[in-house]
C-alpha cells in the first residue's frame, strides 16, 4: 500500500490546492499515470503517480489546500514492497511501546523517532495520526533526495490560490532566487562561440523542411549541452544535505517566459535521448503547455540542470541564478555578427556568447571551463548532433 | 481563383496574432511598427506565426524570408505578392 502525497512541485513550494482528481476510487493506475491537477502559485500542475496500483481511497476535497507532504490519497499496491526511493533520514531505534506497522512505516519515512511520540491509541500504542502530529511539529523535513529541503523562512500566511496570481508567481520565484543567491556559492564563466557552422547547417537542414518540421537554433543548442554534459556530468546534479548527487539521468529544464508576466522551468525529460527533431517537438509542447497549462508534476521537479536563452532579445550575455538545488545554469545571448579573427585573419561571424553559472560547493572553474570547451567544440560540428 | 484583397490577409494575420498574444490589441499595430518587439512575441511564436501562415493562407514562408516580414505593411506586401 502507498501514499500518494502533495508533491513539492519548486524548491520554495509550501502548499498546494487541490482542482480536481483525475481518478476514481477504485481505479486501476499506472506508474506515471495523472491523478490530479493541483494548483501552486505558478501554475495548475498535472500530478502523476510513482507506482501501479489501484485507488483505495481519495483523502482531499477539490478546492481544499493542503502542505506539500499531506496524503492525499492511498494507493494499493499489488506487491507490498516499499517504495524504491530510499529515506533521506536514518531509521529511528526500535520502539518497545506498542506501535501500528502503518505508523511504523510512516515515521520511517518522516524521520520520526518513535521514542519521543506520545500514543494515544488504545494502550497508549502510536498510531498515524500521532507520527503525523510529531512529524508537523518538526522545523524541517527532508523529501526524497530528488527534491529540495523545505526553507527556513516562518510559512505565510495561507492565501487563496488564484487570487492574484501574479503576486504569486514573483513571490514564488523571489523565494527562489533569494535562497540561490544565500546558499549558493557561484562562479561564472562565459565564452564566445562561432556559430556560422552551425547556423549554415540548420538552414541548409530547414531549406529541405516543411514549416511544421523546422528546427530553431536553440534546438542544437541544447543538444550540445546534453553532449557536453556528458563529459563534465558533474554539472548534470543537485546539491542536497551537503552532498553533490550527481545524476544518471539527465533532464534539462528550460526557462519559459509567461505572457502574464513570470516564468516557469519546466523540464524537458531524458533530453540526452532525444534527436534533434524529438527535442524541437518536445521543446514546442513543453512551451505550449506551460503557456497554457497542463505541464506534469515530473516536469517540474526534475530538472537536473537548466537552460535559459535570451537570444531573442538583444541581450549579450546572461548572468543567470541556479535553481536551487541545480548546480549549474547554462546561459545564451543573442547571436551576433561580431569581428573574429582566425588563422590571423579578421572577418566576421555569427557569436553566440554562452555563460556557464555553477555551485562552487560542487565543481570548479576548471571543469566548468572543460564543460564550455565541450560546447563550443560540438557546435563547430553541426552534422554531429 | 479568386485574389484575397490585402484587408482579407489583414484579418487572417491579425487573428493569428491575437492568437499568439491574447492580451495584445493587434489592430493597434502601426504599419511600420516591428511586431515581435511590439507584441512581445519570441522566436518559437514567430514560427507557429509562419506555420499558421501556411494553414490559413496557403503561403509557405522559406526560413531565408523570414528576416524581411518584421512589420504589417511588409507582410502585406510580401504574402499580396506571393498570393497574386
Amino acid at each position: 500500500m502507498a501514499e500518494f502525497r502533495m508533491p513539492s512541485l519548486g524548491s520554495d513550494m509550501q502548499a498546494g490546492t487541490l482542482i480536481e482528481w483525475r481518478v476514481q476510487q477504485g481505479d486501476r493506475v499506472q506508474r506515471r499515470d495523472v491523478i490530479a491537477v493541483v494548483e501552486t502559485d505558478k501554475a495548475a500542475i498535472e500530478i502523476e503517480v510513482y507506482e501501479d496500483g489501484v485507488v483505495e481511497s481519495l483523502l482531499v476535497e477539490p478546492g481544499e489546500k493542503v502542505a506539500v507532504g499531506t496524503v492525499m490519497a492511498v494507493i494499493g499496491t499489488e506487491a507490498a514492497k516499499e517504495q524504491a526511493e530510499p529515506t533521506a533520514t536514518a531509521a529511528p531505534e526500535v520502539h518497545r511501546g506498542k506501535v501500528s506497522p502503518y505508523a511504523r512505516k510512516l515515521a520511517a519515512e518522516r524521520g520520526v523517532d518513535l521514542n519521543t511520540v506520545v500514543g494515544t491509541g488504545p494502550d497508549g500504542a502510536i498510531c498515524a495520526a500521532d507520527i503525523e502530529q510529531a512529524a508537523a511539529a518538526k522545523p524541517s523535513e527532508p523529501e526524497k533526495p530528488a527534491k529540495p529541503a523545505e526553507p527556513a523562512e516562518p510559512s505565510k500566511p495561507a492565501e487563496p490560490p488564484g487570487k492574484d496570481h501574479q503576486a504569486a508567481m514573483r513571490r514564488a520565484i523571489a523565494s527562489a532566487m533569494a535562497r540561490s543567491k544565500r546558499e549558493i556559492p557561484h562562479y561564472y564563466l562565459q565564452t564566445r562561440i562561432d556559430m556560422h557552422r552551425t547556423l549554415a547547417w540548420l538552414a541548409s537542414e530547414n531549406a529541405q523542411r516543411p514549416i511544421k518540421e523546422r528546427i530553431l537554433p536553440v534546438v542544437p543548442l541544447i543538444r550540445a549541452v546534453a553532449l557536453a554534459l556528458g563529459e563534465v556530468p558533474e554539472l548534470n546534479g543537485h546539491w542536497i544535505d551537503d552532498q553533490h548527487r550527481i545524476s544518471e539521468a539527465m533532464h534539462i529544464g528550460f526557462v519559459i517566459a509567461l505572457r502574464q508576466g513570470g516564468l516557469m522551468a519546466p523540464a524537458i525529460l531524458h533530453a540526452d535521448a532525444l534527436s534533434m527533431d524529438e527535442l524541437m517537438t518536445a521543446l514546442r509542447d513543453l512551451i505550449q503547455r506551460a503557456r497554457s497549462g497542463g505541464l506534469r508534476s515530473t516536469e517540474m521537479t526534475d530538472a537536473t540542470v537548466t537552460i535559459t536563452n535570451l537570444g531573442d532579445l538583444g541581450v549579450e550575455t546572461v548572468y543567470g541564478v541556479i535553481y536551487p538545488p541545480q548546480v549549474a545554469l547554462v546561459g545564451f545571448g543573442k547571436i551576433i555578427e561580431q569581428p573574429w579573427a582566425e588563422d590571423g585573419m579578421l572577418g566576421v561571424r555569427p557569436v553566440l556568447t554562452a555563460t556557464l553559472a555553477a555551485d562552487h560547493r560542487a565543481t570548479d572553474g576548471h571543469r566548468g571551463a572543460q564543460f564550455l570547451d565541450a560546447l563550443n567544440r560540438y557546435l563547430q560540428e553541426p552534422a554531429k548532433l | 481563383m479568386t485574389v484575397m484583397k490585402e484587408n482579407e490577409i489583414k484579418e487572417v494575420i491579425f487573428g493569428i496574432l491575437k492568437r499568439l498574444a491574447p492580451e495584445s490589441e493587434p489592430r493597434e499595430l502601426a504599419p511600420d511598427e516591428n511586431i515581435r518587439k511590439a507584441l512581445d512575441i519570441d522566436s518559437f511564436d514567430a514560427l507557429n506565426f509562419f506555420v499558421r501562415i501556411d494553414e490559413e493562407l496557403g503561403v509557405s514562408v522559406p526560413e531565408a524570408d523570414y528576416g524581411k516580414l518584421n512589420t504589417l505593411s511588409e507582410m502585406l506586401a510580401y504574402f499580396s505578392r506571393r498570393l497574386a
